[in-house]
């Protein structure tokens, strides 16, 4: 025979649920903590983003079809390496790399193909590439994207393989 | 019943592990061992450290040789940089807590405008060497583009970790402590 409860003594019914509710709180709060911290809404919509690999697909077109890559980080990075026919715009958050990106945005084409890139900081952090998509936005160019390196150019780019140069 | 009850506990409950890691990966998005040039190498396969002569923040001169037999952990960054600034207090509290043991930080910057760097370093109070970076030097650590960007090197001059973007600094002090207490040959 089962010894009698005493008053106040947790059942094991009582319990699991308490183990349940528990594990339910903790499963809530760390699906809301993975939410608040994964990519913040993305002023650079997804449709404007390009991939890598997308990238270099595009690069072996010819003519209008080939997208003009403008790079708005560190001139530092891109002297070590950068990809291969990117023009060195400088970064874009200081006030003389915004200057020579509008210079260079009034003479081209606005229906064109713009790829923007940085890869100075993890995409999330990087001072570069919003101002710099909001300002060909606003410029009226209609096909600018962004290309998405999570990490930086080095580990995203450059230690994939892909295609660089050195150098101005 | 119960044990319905029991397993769906242990369900819910990995599923909350499994959403924990999933976050704490999207936070450390990748930690890269690879350099996009090689420096030398030695026969365990890591590559040694680059001796190098610099001229710290301050006009003194830093000659990396003289850390020889040192853990020394070299972090590239910037004061523009948002996740380096947000790791320096870290390397500031992991020098101050391992320097006796032999460990020694230093911070080589990219691109900063030398008057922000003079003041971020005084107002972080920083407590290793800074150095304003240049070619040379990413060179001579096989490249880094990208920050922040963390080498760890051992007593033994050879690079063991390299470490792309905002890293777990829990994983970075494991190491620099499994390489103050590795044996030395």
């Amino acid at each position: 025979m089962a010894a009698p409860m005493k008053p106040g003594s947790i059942t094991p019914r009582t319990l699991i649920l308490r183990l349940l509710l528990l594990s339910a709180v903790i499963a809530a709060v760390a699906f809301a903590s993975a939410q608040a911290t994964a990519k913040p809404a993305d002023d650079v919509p997804s449709a404007s983003q390009i991939q890598p690999g997308d990238l270099v697909q595009a690069m072996k077109a010819t003519g209008a079809q080939k997208p003009v890559v403008l790079y708005v980080g560190p001139k530092a990075f891109f002297l070590q390496a950068h990809i291969p026919g990117a023009e060195n715009i400088g970064p874009v958050a200081k006030p003389e790399g915004m200057e020579k990106l509008r210079a260079r945005a009034a003479s081209l084409p606005k229906d064109g193909s713009v790829v923007i890139y940085c890869g100075c900081c993890p995409w999330d952090h990087c001072p570069n590439i919003r101002p710099a998509f909001a300002e060909l936005k606003k410029a009226g160019f209609a096909k600018v994207r962004v290309l998405y390196l999570a990490t930086s150019f080095g580990a995203d780019w450059a230690d994939k393989g892909l295609p660089v140069a050195k150098g101005e | 019943m119960r044990r319905v009850m029991i397993l769906f506990a242990f369900a819910v409950m990995a599923l909350g592990v499994y959403l924990g890691i999933c976050q704490h990966r999207r936070q450390h998005p990748a930690i890269s061992n690879t350099a996009t040039a090689s420096p030398a190498t030695s026969t365990s396969g890591l590559a040694t450290a680059p001796d190098l002569s610099m001229t710290d923040l301050n006009g003194g001169a830093l000659q990396t040789s003289s850390y020889k037999g040192r853990v020394v952990l070299v972090n590239f960054w910037a004061a523009w940089c948002v996740p380096c600034a947000e790791e320096v207090p870290q390397f500031i509290a992991l020098q101050k807590k391992y320097q006796d043991q032999g460990f020694q930080v230093i911070g080589i910057s990219v691109e900063d405008d030398a008057g922000e760097l003079r003041d971020f370093y005084r107002k972080y109070r920083m407590n290793y060497p800074v150095v304003p970076g240049d070619l040379k030097i990413s060179d001579a650590f096989g490249g880094v583009l990208g920050l922040p960007t963390t080498f760890v090197i051992g007593r033994d001059s050879l690079i063991h970790g390299k470490h792309s973007g905002a890293t777990d600094f829990s994983v970075i002090e494991q190491e620099v402590v499994a390489l103050l207490h590795a044996p030395q040959s």
